[in-house]
């Protein structure tokens, strides 16, 4: 039979000799693989004191964001519920009053923003629809809960931290991507 | 005046056993998690490290979690016999250290202590009766469990056990025509003086060492509970803390046997080319313990690096092994060693 490809070995059928019968000294080689694989660098890291780098594109948690001011850049537009191919995103609108203008940053804002962690597919299409910079993929990502509920976030959970308030929280929830900081 | 001698002597032995006890219990203990700890680093990962500092909180963890777990008893089982098979395991394996030499003497409240619970003179026979009793644990657990796997462990266990045991023995009756003596402690002493045992009986060693590796149900001769073709063997229906004596005996199994390797082929306490009568009685018995812990330990990590080295043997190849190669080796040896012996007597 023609082989596909040239990776196919001739198997040998030779009778084993007496050494090879002894059985010992293969044994023995063995050790010695396996021994020298005491002193090989591990692969493994101490998972959550050290974490790998992540790559640029990661996509993570959602975070809805804020300007420098600490105003929301959220106008509850919508088309990020539109883009979500998950169906993961639902928000309300509502109207900024009068004295509210150090909350919100335009005239719109969400009174209501909710992400279905269990629905979202951390696909990016939100973040790439938003007009306003206001909602983007974070590097966090192993959340974990006892309930199902819990995963229905809401504005509470998704609002990245005040940039004046609380600046190093803030810094920490940016990640290493300083140029999606509010810029638009 | 007789009495109160007597009494001390009781005292002295009894916190001798309770010593001796749970240090073994202890070393079994911490060999789960070395075992743990070897295959992890011989596999490039790192093994256990978060219960405490460096995972040395883990065998604690893993004893706890036992303990809690729902005890369950099979409705078809034979209740008495079911818990009696680990309890029989553990038994067996915790009374095999009463006669090994752990060292020489201590002198303690103007008192000299022998580091050895009993001086039997048959030593090396009380070792393989009640290693040889350990398969009852086995054999009754795999029975009473009701269960065609179990069965098909506790089966395979004691014609294991004594397809070995016959190997095992005939090596051994070799290293007997040399030293002349069944008491540990002679042998020990013997080999101080003279040279190790392993030196003079190579062939012997081997076969011990290979018999000894099928006698604790260590890789490669784990048959009896072969995960992958009798979900975990004699063990299937054990659940909890019975499951955790059985497992536990094991590790007991293999601290007893190298101890027993230690003895018979490495000098026990003996630390070579060094004259331990020149010292303080009390330090020299600390070197010898320390010595033959060494040895000890250097077994264990043979036991879990051959483990993760060659995969389990298939039944007729494991047979095959005991019968018609280990049998007629040992049987040649000690016919050499016999002829060796009047050769020179002459």
């Amino acid at each position: 039979m023609q082989a596909l490809t040239n990776k196919a070995k001739q198997v040998s059928r030779k009778p084993m000799n007496f050494m090879e019968k002894m059985y010992l000294p293969a044994i023995f080689k063995g050790m010695m693989i396996t021994f020298s694989h005491i002193f090989k660098k591990k692969p493994t890291i101490n998972y959550p004191e050290k974490q790998r780098p992540f790559s640029p594109v990661f996509r993570g948690l959602q975070i809805l964001n804020r300007d420098e001011e600490g105003r929301e850049n959220c106008t509850a537009c919508g088309l990020c519920a539109v883009a979500c191919p998950a169906e993961a995103i639902t928000m309300e609108g509502a109207e900024r009053l009068p004295g509210e203008e150090h909350l919100y940053k335009e005239e719109k804002y969400a009174a209501k923003y909710e992400i279905n962690m269990l629905r979202c597919i951390f696909c990016g299409l939100c973040e790439e629809a938003c007009p306003k910079d206001a909602i983007y993929l974070s590097e966090t990502f192993t959340p974990a809960d006892y309930q199902r509920k819990q995963f229905i976030y809401s504005k509470n959970d998704l609002l990245i931290p005040h940039p004046k308030e609380n600046p190093e929280e803030y810094q920490k929830a940016l990640g290493n991507r300083p140029q999606k900081a509010t810029s638009n | 005046m007789l009495l109160t001698v007597d009494l001390a002597l009781l005292l002295e032995k009894l916190i001798l056993v309770i010593v001796v006890v749970f240090t073994s219990l202890g070393i079994a203990m911490y060999t789960t998690f070395a075992e743990r700890k070897v295959a992890a680093i011989l596999q490039d990962r790192r093994g256990p490290n978060r219960a405490g500092p460096f995972g040395l909180l883990q065998p604690l963890a893993d004893g706890m979690k036992l303990f809690f777990k729902e005890e369950i008893i099979p409705n078809f089982s034979s209740k008495f016999l079911f818990i009696l098979g680990p309890a029989l395991a553990m038994l067996t394996a915790c009374m095999t250290s009463a006669v090994i030499p752990w060292g020489d003497k201590v002198e303690l409240f103007g008192r000299t202590i022998s580091l050895q619970i009993a001086d039997v003179n048959i030593g090396v026979l009380y070792v393989f009766g009640v290693v040889s009793l350990g398969v009852y644990g086995i054999m009754i657990g795999a029975w009473a469990s009701n269960n065609k796997f179990s069965l098909m462990g506790g089966l395979r266990a004691a014609s294991q056990i004594i397809s070995y045991e016959l190997a095992m023995g005939i090596s051994l009756i070799a290293l007997l025509m040399i030293t002349g003596t069944l008491s540990l402690k002679e042998m020990v002493v013997q080999q101080q003086h003279g040279y190790w045992n392993i030196v003079l009986q190579p062939l012997g060693f081997l076969i011990f060492l290979v018999c000894a590796f099928a006698e604790c149900n260590r890789t490669p001769f784990d048959l009896p509970e072969a995960e992958n073709e009798l979900i975990g063997g004699y063990h299937t229906e054990y659940s909890s803390m019975k499951l955790g004596f059985y497992l536990f005996s094991e590790y007991i199994n293999m601290f007893v046997s190298s101890v027993v390797m230690a003895t018979l082929f490495f000098g026990g306490y003996d630390v070579p080319w060094f004259d331990e009568s020149t010292l303080a009685p009390n330090i020299a018995a600390i070197i010898g313990v320390t010595a033959l812990m060494i040895k000890v330990v250097a077994f264990i990590f043979l036991f879990m690096w051959v483990r993760w080295t060659i995969p389990r043997f298939r039944y007729d190849q494991l047979m095959h092994l005991g019968w018609r190669i280990l049998i007629p080796l040992a049987l040649f040896n000690m016919l050499a060693t016999g002829g060796v012996i009047l050769y020179f007597n002459k």
